[in-house]
Protein backbone atom coordinates (compact mmCIF):
# COMPACT_ATOMS: atom_id res chain seq x y z
CA UNK A 1 0.00 0.00 0.00
CA UNK A 2 2.55 2.45 0.78
CA UNK A 3 4.65 1.59 -2.05
CA UNK A 4 1.76 1.89 -4.38
CA UNK A 5 1.63 5.62 -2.79
CA UNK A 6 4.96 6.63 -3.37
CA UNK A 7 4.81 4.95 -6.99
CA UNK A 8 1.96 7.66 -7.74
CA UNK A 9 3.83 10.23 -5.91
CA UNK A 10 6.59 9.83 -7.95
CA UNK A 11 4.92 9.75 -11.40
CA UNK A 12 3.25 12.86 -9.72
CA UNK A 13 6.42 14.31 -10.22
CA UNK A 14 7.65 12.85 -13.35
CA UNK A 15 4.36 14.51 -15.01
CA UNK A 16 3.19 17.58 -13.24
CA UNK A 17 2.15 21.21 -13.94
CA UNK A 18 5.55 22.37 -14.52
CA UNK A 19 6.58 20.31 -17.36
CA UNK A 20 5.03 19.84 -21.01
CA UNK A 21 4.05 16.19 -21.85
CA UNK A 22 1.92 13.71 -19.87
CA UNK A 23 -0.67 10.65 -20.08
CA UNK A 24 0.18 7.51 -22.23
CA UNK A 25 0.59 9.47 -25.13
CA UNK A 26 3.83 11.02 -24.59
CA UNK A 27 4.95 8.51 -22.60
CA UNK A 28 4.89 5.87 -25.63
CA UNK A 29 6.33 8.89 -27.87
CA UNK A 30 9.29 8.83 -24.86
CA UNK A 31 8.92 5.03 -25.33
CA UNK A 32 9.39 5.16 -28.90
CA UNK A 33 11.99 7.94 -29.20
CA UNK A 34 14.53 5.68 -26.91
CA UNK A 35 14.33 3.03 -28.30
CA UNK A 36 15.38 4.39 -31.50
CA UNK A 37 18.18 6.13 -29.74
CA UNK A 38 18.89 2.69 -28.37
CA UNK A 39 18.77 0.91 -31.96
CA UNK A 40 20.46 3.58 -33.36
CA UNK A 41 24.49 2.26 -33.39
CA UNK A 42 23.01 -0.90 -35.36
CA UNK A 43 22.60 1.24 -38.00
CA UNK A 44 25.09 3.71 -37.83
CA UNK A 45 28.70 3.54 -38.22
CA UNK A 46 31.21 4.13 -35.30
CA UNK A 47 31.90 7.94 -36.23
CA UNK A 48 28.60 9.03 -36.42
CA UNK A 49 27.63 6.81 -32.77
CA UNK A 50 30.93 8.97 -31.33
CA UNK A 51 29.59 12.42 -33.63
CA UNK A 52 25.93 11.69 -31.42
CA UNK A 53 27.82 11.16 -27.57
CA UNK A 54 29.46 14.37 -29.05
CA UNK A 55 25.99 16.02 -29.31
CA UNK A 56 24.55 14.06 -26.34
CA UNK A 57 27.68 15.53 -23.96
CA UNK A 58 26.11 19.32 -24.18
CA UNK A 59 22.87 18.67 -23.48
CA UNK A 60 23.60 18.35 -19.71
CA UNK A 61 24.79 22.04 -19.76
CA UNK A 62 21.42 22.94 -22.12
CA UNK A 63 19.10 21.13 -18.92
CA UNK A 64 21.03 22.81 -16.45
CA UNK A 65 20.54 26.68 -18.31
CA UNK A 66 17.22 25.65 -18.45
CA UNK A 67 16.47 24.95 -14.69
CA UNK A 68 18.15 28.23 -13.92
CA UNK A 69 16.97 30.07 -16.85
CA UNK A 70 14.27 29.17 -17.89
CA UNK A 71 12.71 28.05 -14.58
CA UNK A 72 14.22 29.93 -11.85
CA UNK A 73 14.28 33.19 -14.21
CA UNK A 74 17.74 34.34 -13.75
CA UNK A 75 19.65 34.56 -16.96
CA UNK A 76 23.32 33.38 -16.49
CA UNK A 77 25.80 33.66 -19.44
CA UNK A 78 28.12 32.23 -17.81
CA UNK A 79 27.38 28.17 -17.81
CA UNK A 80 30.75 27.49 -19.67
CA UNK A 81 32.76 28.43 -16.66
CA UNK A 82 31.83 25.47 -14.94
CA UNK A 83 32.05 23.33 -17.70
CA UNK A 84 35.86 24.82 -18.22
CA UNK A 85 36.32 24.47 -14.37
CA UNK A 86 35.49 20.65 -14.50
CA UNK A 87 36.83 19.84 -17.44
CA UNK A 88 40.24 20.92 -16.76
CA UNK A 89 39.75 19.21 -12.91
CA UNK A 90 38.84 15.87 -15.14
CA UNK A 91 42.06 16.44 -16.73
CA UNK A 92 44.49 17.54 -13.67
CA UNK A 93 43.00 14.64 -12.30
CA UNK A 94 43.20 11.72 -14.49
CA UNK A 95 46.65 13.14 -16.05
CA UNK A 96 47.88 12.48 -11.68
CA UNK A 97 45.83 9.74 -10.98
CA UNK A 98 46.19 7.31 -14.18
CA UNK A 99 42.91 4.81 -15.13
CA UNK A 100 43.29 1.99 -13.24
CA UNK A 101 40.99 1.01 -10.01
CA UNK A 102 38.07 3.33 -11.67
CA UNK A 103 40.18 6.41 -10.71
CA UNK A 104 38.73 8.08 -13.70
CA UNK A 105 35.12 7.59 -12.23
CA UNK A 106 36.06 9.22 -9.00
CA UNK A 107 38.10 12.03 -11.09
CA UNK A 108 34.47 12.36 -12.71
CA UNK A 109 32.61 13.32 -9.19
CA UNK A 110 35.43 15.33 -8.19
CA UNK A 111 35.66 17.36 -10.81
CA UNK A 112 31.66 17.71 -10.68
CA UNK A 113 31.68 18.60 -7.10
CA UNK A 114 34.55 20.89 -7.84
CA UNK A 115 32.66 22.72 -9.94
CA UNK A 116 29.47 22.58 -7.82
CA UNK A 117 31.74 24.04 -5.66
CA UNK A 118 33.00 26.90 -7.43
CA UNK A 119 29.53 27.66 -8.51
CA UNK A 120 28.08 27.60 -4.56
CA UNK A 121 30.65 30.23 -3.87
CA UNK A 122 30.41 32.24 -7.09
CA UNK A 123 26.50 32.08 -6.70
CA UNK A 124 26.44 32.80 -2.94
CA UNK A 125 27.63 36.44 -3.65
CA UNK A 126 25.55 36.60 -6.84
CA UNK A 127 22.68 35.86 -5.24
CA UNK A 128 22.86 37.00 -1.36
CA UNK A 129 24.25 40.01 -2.87
CA UNK A 130 20.54 40.41 -4.67
CA UNK A 131 22.72 40.78 -7.99
CA UNK A 132 19.46 40.52 -10.53
CA UNK A 133 18.60 40.44 -14.50
CA UNK A 134 20.65 41.77 -16.18
CA UNK A 135 23.27 42.23 -13.70
CA UNK A 136 23.96 38.65 -12.93
CA UNK A 137 24.34 37.92 -16.96
CA UNK A 138 26.88 40.65 -17.04
CA UNK A 139 28.46 38.89 -14.01
CA UNK A 140 28.56 35.38 -14.68
CA UNK A 141 29.60 36.43 -18.03
CA UNK A 142 32.54 38.42 -16.75
CA UNK A 143 33.27 35.13 -14.94
CA UNK A 144 33.94 32.72 -17.47
CA UNK A 145 35.66 35.06 -19.94
CA UNK A 146 38.81 35.85 -16.91
CA UNK A 147 38.73 32.01 -16.05
CA UNK A 148 39.35 31.81 -20.27
CA UNK A 149 41.67 35.20 -20.13
CA UNK A 150 43.46 32.87 -17.32
CA UNK A 151 44.01 29.46 -18.83
CA UNK A 152 45.14 31.31 -21.97
CA UNK A 153 48.42 32.44 -20.28
CA UNK A 154 49.07 29.26 -18.10
CA UNK A 155 51.51 28.12 -21.45
CA UNK A 156 55.07 28.34 -19.56
CA UNK A 157 56.33 25.12 -17.80
CA UNK A 158 55.43 26.60 -14.83
CA UNK A 159 52.44 26.10 -14.65
CA UNK A 160 51.33 22.61 -14.47
CA UNK A 161 49.69 21.01 -10.97
CA UNK A 162 51.52 17.89 -10.57
CA UNK A 163 52.60 15.96 -13.66
CA UNK A 164 49.51 18.02 -15.83
CA UNK A 165 50.75 20.66 -17.83
CA UNK A 166 47.96 23.49 -18.60
CA UNK A 167 48.99 24.03 -21.91
CA UNK A 168 47.94 27.71 -22.49
CA UNK A 169 45.84 28.56 -25.18
CA UNK A 170 46.76 25.82 -26.78
CA UNK A 171 44.54 23.61 -24.16
CA UNK A 172 45.31 20.25 -21.87
CA UNK A 173 45.37 17.08 -23.60
CA UNK A 174 46.31 12.94 -23.42
CA UNK A 175 44.47 12.92 -20.33
CA UNK A 176 42.80 9.37 -20.36
CA UNK A 177 39.49 8.44 -21.18
CA UNK A 178 36.60 7.22 -18.49
CA UNK A 179 37.46 3.73 -17.48
CA UNK A 180 35.30 1.37 -16.10
CA UNK A 181 36.95 -1.45 -14.17
CA UNK A 182 35.54 -4.95 -15.18
CA UNK A 183 36.94 -8.27 -14.23
CA UNK A 184 39.14 -9.88 -17.48
CA UNK A 185 39.85 -6.24 -18.37
CA UNK A 186 38.64 -2.82 -18.15
CA UNK A 187 36.44 -0.99 -20.41
CA UNK A 188 37.34 2.12 -21.91
CA UNK A 189 34.86 4.52 -22.71
CA UNK A 190 36.53 5.41 -26.32
CA UNK A 191 33.63 7.34 -28.66
CA UNK A 192 31.96 4.31 -29.24
CA UNK A 193 29.29 2.13 -28.27
CA UNK A 194 29.88 1.64 -24.25
CA UNK A 195 30.08 5.72 -24.06
CA UNK A 196 26.92 5.86 -26.30
CA UNK A 197 25.06 3.84 -24.12
CA UNK A 198 26.48 5.25 -20.70
CA UNK A 199 25.81 8.34 -22.06
CA UNK A 200 22.48 8.05 -23.12
CA UNK A 201 21.33 6.28 -19.96
CA UNK A 202 22.69 9.32 -18.11
CA UNK A 203 20.70 11.78 -19.58
CA UNK A 204 17.28 10.20 -19.20
CA UNK A 205 18.31 9.37 -15.38
CA UNK A 206 18.95 13.52 -15.54
CA UNK A 207 16.17 14.12 -17.81
CA UNK A 208 13.77 12.27 -15.43
CA UNK A 209 15.22 13.67 -12.08
CA UNK A 210 15.14 17.53 -13.09
CA UNK A 211 11.43 16.53 -14.42
CA UNK A 212 10.90 15.33 -10.76
CA UNK A 213 12.86 18.31 -9.07
CA UNK A 214 10.72 21.17 -11.35
CA UNK A 215 7.66 19.39 -10.37
CA UNK A 216 8.36 19.18 -6.71
CA UNK A 217 7.45 21.87 -3.92
CA UNK A 218 11.13 23.47 -5.03
CA UNK A 219 10.07 23.60 -8.69
CA UNK A 220 6.75 25.42 -7.59
CA UNK A 221 8.64 28.08 -5.32
CA UNK A 222 11.43 28.19 -8.36
CA UNK A 223 8.62 29.00 -11.20
CA UNK A 224 7.05 31.24 -8.66
CA UNK A 225 10.36 32.94 -8.48
CA UNK A 226 10.46 33.66 -12.02
CA UNK A 227 6.49 35.01 -12.27
CA UNK A 228 7.24 37.48 -9.12
CA UNK A 229 10.07 37.36 -6.46
CA UNK A 230 8.78 39.91 -4.33
CA UNK A 231 5.30 38.12 -3.89
CA UNK A 232 7.64 34.84 -3.74
CA UNK A 233 9.51 36.81 -1.06
CA UNK A 234 6.37 37.55 0.97
CA UNK A 235 4.89 34.15 1.10
CA UNK A 236 7.35 33.37 3.28
CA UNK A 237 10.32 31.83 1.04
CA UNK A 238 13.77 32.96 1.13
CA UNK A 239 13.82 33.06 -2.37
CA UNK A 240 17.71 33.52 -2.52
CA UNK A 241 18.05 30.16 -1.11
CA UNK A 242 16.41 28.59 -3.97
CA UNK A 243 18.41 30.73 -6.84
CA UNK A 244 21.03 29.79 -4.92
CA UNK A 245 19.91 26.03 -5.15
CA UNK A 246 18.78 25.69 -8.66
CA UNK A 247 22.37 27.73 -9.87
CA UNK A 248 24.31 25.00 -8.22
CA UNK A 249 22.38 22.12 -9.47
CA UNK A 250 22.27 23.64 -13.09
CA UNK A 251 25.87 24.58 -12.76
CA UNK A 252 26.81 20.80 -12.04
CA UNK A 253 24.94 19.96 -14.99
CA UNK A 254 27.37 21.88 -17.09
CA UNK A 255 30.11 20.57 -14.57
CA UNK A 256 28.98 17.28 -16.00
CA UNK A 257 28.83 18.20 -19.83
CA UNK A 258 32.33 19.35 -19.12
CA UNK A 259 33.79 15.86 -17.92
CA UNK A 260 32.27 14.15 -20.37
CA UNK A 261 33.35 16.36 -23.42
CA UNK A 262 37.04 16.79 -22.10
CA UNK A 263 36.99 12.67 -21.81
CA UNK A 264 35.45 12.13 -25.46
CA UNK A 265 37.81 13.94 -27.21
CA UNK A 266 40.56 13.99 -24.22
CA UNK A 267 41.34 17.53 -24.67
CA UNK A 268 39.91 20.81 -22.94
CA UNK A 269 40.68 24.35 -24.20
CA UNK A 270 39.96 27.64 -22.85
CA UNK A 271 38.15 28.87 -25.79
CA UNK A 272 35.44 26.73 -24.31
CA UNK A 273 34.97 29.50 -21.70
CA UNK A 274 35.61 31.99 -23.80
CA UNK A 275 32.66 34.46 -25.91
CA UNK A 276 31.50 32.32 -28.44
CA UNK A 277 31.44 29.07 -25.92
CA UNK A 278 29.42 30.95 -23.22
CA UNK A 279 27.05 32.43 -25.76
CA UNK A 280 26.15 29.00 -27.51
CA UNK A 281 24.48 27.77 -24.29
CA UNK A 282 22.16 30.54 -24.65
CA UNK A 283 20.91 30.18 -28.13
CA UNK A 284 20.55 26.36 -28.02
CA UNK A 285 17.85 26.97 -24.72
CA UNK A 286 16.19 29.88 -26.12
CA UNK A 287 15.49 28.33 -29.46
CA UNK A 288 14.19 25.18 -28.35
CA UNK A 289 12.08 27.16 -25.47
CA UNK A 290 13.91 27.30 -21.70
CA UNK A 291 10.85 27.28 -19.60
CA UNK A 292 10.52 23.82 -20.53
CA UNK A 293 13.04 20.69 -20.27
CA UNK A 294 11.83 18.56 -23.14
CA UNK A 295 11.37 21.76 -25.30
CA UNK A 296 15.20 22.52 -24.10
CA UNK A 297 16.29 18.95 -25.33
CA UNK A 298 14.17 19.35 -28.67
CA UNK A 299 15.82 22.51 -29.52
CA UNK A 300 19.64 22.06 -27.95
CA UNK A 301 19.54 18.80 -30.18
CA UNK A 302 18.53 20.16 -33.76
CA UNK A 303 20.27 23.25 -32.93
CA UNK A 304 23.65 21.44 -32.62
CA UNK A 305 23.16 19.07 -35.14
CA UNK A 306 22.15 22.49 -37.69
CA UNK A 307 25.30 24.21 -36.45
CA UNK A 308 27.99 21.29 -36.89
CA UNK A 309 26.45 20.63 -40.57
CA UNK A 310 26.86 24.36 -41.34
CA UNK A 311 30.12 24.50 -39.62
CA UNK A 312 31.16 22.38 -42.56
CA UNK A 313 31.02 25.39 -45.21
CA UNK A 314 32.79 27.79 -42.61
CA UNK A 315 32.36 27.90 -38.80
CA UNK A 316 32.16 31.81 -38.75
CA UNK A 317 28.82 31.92 -41.41
CA UNK A 318 27.52 29.01 -39.05
CA UNK A 319 27.84 31.42 -35.58
CA UNK A 320 26.52 34.41 -37.80
CA UNK A 321 23.19 31.80 -38.61
CA UNK A 322 23.32 30.94 -34.99
CA UNK A 323 22.90 34.98 -34.12
CA UNK A 324 19.80 35.36 -36.89
CA UNK A 325 18.02 32.21 -35.29
CA UNK A 326 18.47 33.34 -31.84
CA UNK A 327 16.87 37.17 -33.08
CA UNK A 328 14.35 35.56 -35.25
CA UNK A 329 13.49 33.18 -32.22
CA UNK A 330 13.16 36.55 -29.59
CA UNK A 331 11.22 38.46 -32.51
CA UNK A 332 8.84 35.34 -33.65
CA UNK A 333 8.88 33.18 -30.67
CA UNK A 334 10.04 34.64 -27.88
CA UNK A 335 9.01 31.47 -25.58
CA UNK A 336 10.77 29.14 -27.95
CA UNK A 337 10.49 27.53 -31.29
CA UNK A 338 9.69 24.17 -30.34
CA UNK A 339 7.60 25.75 -27.67
CA UNK A 340 6.03 28.00 -30.66
CA UNK A 341 5.18 24.53 -32.68
CA UNK A 342 3.52 22.71 -29.01
CA UNK A 343 1.54 25.69 -28.97
CA UNK A 344 -0.17 26.39 -32.23
CA UNK A 345 -0.65 22.27 -32.26
CA UNK A 346 -2.49 22.48 -29.13
CA UNK A 347 -4.64 25.27 -30.47
CA UNK A 348 -4.95 23.59 -33.96
CA UNK A 349 -6.33 20.64 -31.93
CA UNK A 350 -8.58 22.20 -29.67
CA UNK A 351 -9.78 24.24 -33.05
CA UNK A 352 -11.10 20.47 -34.32
CA UNK A 353 -12.13 19.11 -31.60
CA UNK A 354 -14.64 22.49 -30.51
CA UNK A 355 -15.75 21.81 -34.31
CA UNK B 1 -3.68 42.69 23.22
CA UNK B 2 -1.20 44.42 20.99
CA UNK B 3 -0.27 42.71 17.74
CA UNK B 4 1.39 45.77 15.71
CA UNK B 5 2.90 48.37 17.12
CA UNK B 6 5.73 51.36 15.72
CA UNK B 7 7.47 53.66 17.55
CA UNK B 8 8.80 56.52 16.69
CA UNK B 9 9.27 55.09 12.98
CA UNK B 10 11.12 57.58 10.68
CA UNK B 11 11.83 57.17 6.93
CA UNK B 12 13.06 59.47 5.13
CA UNK B 13 14.35 59.55 1.32
CA UNK B 14 17.20 62.41 0.41
CA UNK B 15 15.36 65.30 2.12
CA UNK B 16 12.25 64.18 1.84
CA UNK B 17 10.74 62.83 5.10
CA UNK B 18 8.17 59.81 4.13
CA UNK B 19 7.08 59.11 7.44
CA UNK B 20 8.15 60.94 11.00
CA UNK B 21 7.95 59.42 14.60
CA UNK B 22 5.03 57.29 13.80
CA UNK B 23 3.40 55.96 17.09
CA UNK B 24 0.96 53.65 16.09
CA UNK B 25 -0.84 50.21 17.61
CA UNK B 26 -2.51 47.91 16.23
CA UNK B 27 -4.69 45.75 18.94
CA UNK B 28 -5.43 41.84 18.42
CA UNK B 29 -8.93 41.28 16.29
CA UNK B 30 -8.89 44.87 15.07
CA UNK B 31 -9.80 45.92 11.38
CA UNK B 32 -8.12 48.87 10.93
CA UNK B 33 -7.94 50.92 7.89
CA UNK B 34 -4.99 53.62 7.22
CA UNK B 35 -6.35 56.49 5.26
CA UNK B 36 -5.09 59.67 3.96
CA UNK B 37 -4.07 61.77 0.65
CA UNK B 38 -1.61 61.05 -2.01
CA UNK B 39 2.00 60.99 -0.58
CA UNK B 40 0.81 60.70 3.03
CA UNK B 41 3.10 57.90 3.21
CA UNK B 42 0.79 55.05 3.66
CA UNK B 43 2.82 52.90 1.42
CA UNK B 44 5.44 53.46 2.71
CA UNK B 45 4.72 52.84 6.37
CA UNK B 46 3.36 49.72 4.85
CA UNK B 47 7.05 49.01 3.31
CA UNK B 48 8.38 49.33 6.64
CA UNK B 49 6.44 47.18 8.38
CA UNK B 50 6.78 44.39 5.93
CA UNK B 51 10.79 44.89 6.10
CA UNK B 52 11.15 46.15 2.40
CA UNK B 53 12.47 49.54 3.19
CA UNK B 54 14.54 49.75 6.76
CA UNK B 55 13.67 52.69 8.43
CA UNK B 56 16.08 55.43 9.80
CA UNK B 57 15.27 55.07 13.46
CA UNK B 58 12.37 53.72 15.57
CA UNK B 59 11.19 50.40 16.02
CA UNK B 60 8.75 47.90 15.03
CA UNK B 61 7.20 45.32 17.05
CA UNK B 62 5.09 42.65 16.48
CA UNK B 63 3.72 40.21 19.14
CA UNK B 64 5.97 41.86 21.27
CA UNK B 65 8.84 40.61 19.59
CA UNK B 66 10.76 43.21 17.86
CA UNK B 67 11.19 42.80 14.19
CA UNK B 68 12.60 46.16 13.31
CA UNK B 69 16.05 43.69 11.41
CA UNK B 70 14.36 41.28 10.19
CA UNK B 71 14.04 40.52 6.84
CA UNK B 72 10.65 40.14 4.85
CA UNK B 73 10.56 36.66 4.04
CA UNK B 74 11.15 36.31 8.33
CA UNK B 75 8.09 38.17 9.11
CA UNK B 76 6.11 36.61 6.79
CA UNK B 77 6.99 33.07 8.92
CA UNK B 78 6.06 35.12 12.22
CA UNK B 79 2.33 35.96 10.98
CA UNK B 80 2.08 38.73 8.68
CA UNK B 81 0.64 38.35 5.08
CA UNK B 82 0.59 41.01 2.24
CA UNK B 83 -1.45 41.44 -0.36
CA UNK B 84 -0.29 44.64 -2.72
CA UNK B 85 -1.70 47.09 -4.76
CA UNK B 86 -1.13 45.84 -7.92
CA UNK B 87 -2.24 42.32 -7.71
CA UNK B 88 1.25 40.15 -7.25
CA UNK B 89 -0.29 37.21 -8.71
CA UNK B 90 2.25 34.80 -10.85
CA UNK B 91 0.53 35.33 -14.37
CA UNK B 92 1.66 32.60 -16.17
CA UNK B 93 0.74 29.77 -13.44
CA UNK B 94 -2.43 28.23 -13.22
CA UNK B 95 -4.78 29.63 -10.44
CA UNK B 96 -4.34 26.22 -8.57
CA UNK B 97 -0.58 26.56 -8.67
CA UNK B 98 -0.77 30.21 -7.48
CA UNK B 99 -2.61 28.61 -4.65
CA UNK B 100 -0.61 25.69 -4.03
CA UNK B 101 2.83 27.60 -3.96
CA UNK B 102 1.07 29.48 -0.81
CA UNK B 103 -0.36 26.19 0.76
CA UNK B 104 2.56 24.56 0.23
CA UNK B 105 4.43 25.81 3.52
CA UNK B 106 2.36 24.79 6.24
CA UNK B 107 0.07 22.25 4.14
CA UNK B 108 1.13 18.10 4.10
CA UNK B 109 1.57 16.47 0.83
CA UNK B 110 -1.43 14.34 1.21
CA UNK B 111 -4.03 17.43 2.25
CA UNK B 112 -2.37 19.95 -0.02
CA UNK B 113 -5.10 19.03 -3.05
CA UNK B 114 -8.54 19.10 -0.90
CA UNK B 115 -7.19 22.32 1.14
CA UNK B 116 -6.74 23.65 -2.73
CA UNK B 117 -10.42 23.02 -3.24
CA UNK B 118 -11.57 24.67 -0.07
CA UNK B 119 -9.59 28.06 -0.73
CA UNK B 120 -10.88 28.60 -4.18
CA UNK B 121 -14.19 27.43 -3.16
CA UNK B 122 -14.10 30.59 -0.47
CA UNK B 123 -12.57 33.10 -3.72
CA UNK B 124 -15.63 31.75 -5.67
CA UNK B 125 -13.04 31.06 -8.55
CA UNK B 126 -13.86 27.08 -8.35
CA UNK B 127 -14.59 27.13 -11.94
CA UNK B 128 -11.29 28.86 -13.09
CA UNK B 129 -8.77 26.58 -11.30
CA UNK B 130 -6.99 25.65 -14.47
CA UNK B 131 -6.84 28.80 -15.90
CA UNK B 132 -3.67 31.22 -15.83
CA UNK B 133 -3.77 33.79 -13.50
CA UNK B 134 -3.10 36.44 -16.02
CA UNK B 135 -6.03 35.21 -17.83
CA UNK B 136 -8.56 36.47 -14.99
CA UNK B 137 -10.54 39.34 -14.23
CA UNK B 138 -9.18 42.12 -12.37
CA UNK B 139 -11.20 41.61 -9.79
CA UNK B 140 -10.60 37.90 -10.00
CA UNK B 141 -7.17 38.53 -9.50
CA UNK B 142 -7.37 40.62 -6.58
CA UNK B 143 -9.54 38.09 -4.82
CA UNK B 144 -6.91 35.33 -5.94
CA UNK B 145 -3.66 37.69 -4.31
CA UNK B 146 -6.05 37.89 -1.32
CA UNK B 147 -6.56 34.31 -1.28
CA UNK B 148 -2.55 33.73 -1.39
CA UNK B 149 -2.46 35.70 1.71
CA UNK B 150 -4.57 34.17 3.52
CA UNK B 151 -3.26 30.53 2.76
CA UNK B 152 -0.38 31.78 4.97
CA UNK B 153 -2.84 31.55 7.48
CA UNK B 154 -1.73 35.18 9.29
CA UNK B 155 -2.16 36.79 12.36
CA UNK B 156 -2.05 39.85 10.64
CA UNK B 157 -3.45 40.78 7.33
CA UNK B 158 -1.93 44.03 5.63
CA UNK B 159 -4.05 44.99 2.28
CA UNK B 160 -2.40 47.49 0.58
CA UNK B 161 -5.77 49.34 -1.54
CA UNK B 162 -7.27 45.76 -2.18
CA UNK B 163 -10.29 46.46 -4.02
CA UNK B 164 -8.63 49.13 -6.33
CA UNK B 165 -10.66 48.70 -9.57
CA UNK B 166 -13.29 46.64 -8.13
CA UNK B 167 -16.75 47.20 -9.13
CA UNK B 168 -18.94 48.41 -6.37
CA UNK B 169 -20.81 44.43 -6.04
CA UNK B 170 -17.00 43.07 -6.28
CA UNK B 171 -15.97 45.46 -3.42
CA UNK B 172 -18.92 44.65 -0.92
CA UNK B 173 -18.11 41.06 -1.16
CA UNK B 174 -14.67 41.30 -0.61
CA UNK B 175 -15.88 43.45 2.71
CA UNK B 176 -17.76 40.55 3.57
CA UNK B 177 -14.87 37.89 2.95
CA UNK B 178 -12.94 40.09 5.58
CA UNK B 179 -15.59 40.38 7.97
CA UNK B 180 -15.76 36.28 8.01
CA UNK B 181 -11.72 36.00 7.88
CA UNK B 182 -12.17 38.65 11.14
CA UNK B 183 -14.64 36.41 12.76
CA UNK B 184 -11.89 33.65 12.45
CA UNK B 185 -9.51 35.79 14.57
CA UNK B 186 -7.38 37.58 11.87
CA UNK B 187 -6.17 41.05 12.02
CA UNK B 188 -6.26 42.85 9.33
CA UNK B 189 -4.89 46.70 8.53
CA UNK B 190 -5.72 48.17 5.22
CA UNK B 191 -5.00 51.19 3.21
CA UNK B 192 -8.20 52.34 1.45
CA UNK B 193 -9.11 54.99 -0.38
CA UNK B 194 -13.29 53.83 -1.16
CA UNK B 195 -14.82 55.31 1.89
CA UNK B 196 -17.95 53.23 2.17
CA UNK B 197 -15.54 50.51 1.93
CA UNK B 198 -13.57 51.91 5.11
CA UNK B 199 -16.95 52.33 6.83
CA UNK B 200 -17.99 48.25 6.02
CA UNK B 201 -14.98 47.11 8.07
CA UNK B 202 -13.40 49.30 9.78
CA UNK B 203 -13.44 49.53 13.66
CA UNK B 204 -10.94 51.78 13.76
CA UNK B 205 -9.50 54.19 10.98
CA UNK B 206 -6.05 56.14 11.22
CA UNK B 207 -6.16 58.88 9.27
CA UNK B 208 -1.76 59.78 7.90
CA UNK B 209 -0.44 63.11 6.53
CA UNK B 210 2.55 63.97 5.60
CA UNK B 211 4.19 61.20 7.03
CA UNK B 212 2.51 61.71 10.69
CA UNK B 213 -0.50 60.27 11.97
CA UNK B 214 -2.96 63.30 12.03
CA UNK B 215 -6.16 61.73 13.34
CA UNK B 216 -7.60 58.71 14.65
CA UNK B 217 -10.72 57.58 15.60
CA UNK B 218 -14.17 55.63 14.63
CA UNK B 219 -15.30 56.28 11.08
CA UNK B 220 -17.87 58.28 12.34
CA UNK B 221 -15.60 60.73 14.49
CA UNK B 222 -13.33 60.73 11.55
CA UNK B 223 -15.66 61.58 8.51
CA UNK B 224 -17.31 64.19 11.47
CA UNK B 225 -13.65 66.52 11.89
CA UNK B 226 -13.41 69.33 9.78
CA UNK B 227 -9.63 69.21 9.96
CA UNK B 228 -9.79 65.63 8.19
CA UNK B 229 -11.72 67.46 5.53
CA UNK B 230 -9.47 70.04 4.95
CA UNK B 231 -6.22 68.04 4.11
CA UNK B 232 -7.98 65.84 1.71
CA UNK B 233 -8.87 69.45 -0.02
CA UNK B 234 -5.18 70.70 0.81
CA UNK B 235 -6.10 73.05 3.04
CA UNK B 236 -4.04 72.10 6.57
CA UNK B 237 -0.14 71.04 6.78
CA UNK B 238 1.09 69.69 9.61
Amino acid sequence: MAETSRLRGILRLVEGPQTLGRGPKFWAGFALVLACACAYPMFADSYDVGNNVYFFNWLFMAMGLSLIWGYGGSLSFGQTAFFGIAGYCYGVLTINLGDAYGLTLLSLVMAVGFSAFFAAVLGYFLFFGRINGVFLGIVSLSVTLVLERFMAQTAGPQWAIGSARLNGFNGMGSMPSLTIPWPGGSIVLFPDLPLYYLTLALLVVVYLALRMLVNSRFGNVLVAIRENPQRAEMLGYDIRKFQLGAFVIGSSLAGLSGVLYTSWGNYITPASMGMTAAALPIVWVAVGGRGDLTTTLVGTLAVLIVFQMLTIYGSQYALIVMGVLLVVTVLVAPRGIVMGIVDASRRLFRRKEAR
Amino acid sequence: MTILETRKLNKHFGGLHVTGNVDFTLQTGEMHCLIGPNGAGKSTFFRLILGEHQPDSGQILFADEDITRAKPFQRIRKGISVKFQVPGIFKELSTRQNLVIALQHHVPAGDLTEEVDRLLEFLKLSQDHTQLAGNLSHGQKQWLEIGMAIALKPRLLLLDEPTAGMTPDETHATGEMLHRLNAEGMTVLAVEHDMAFVRQIAHRVTVLHLGKVFAQGSINEITADPRVAKIYLGEVHA
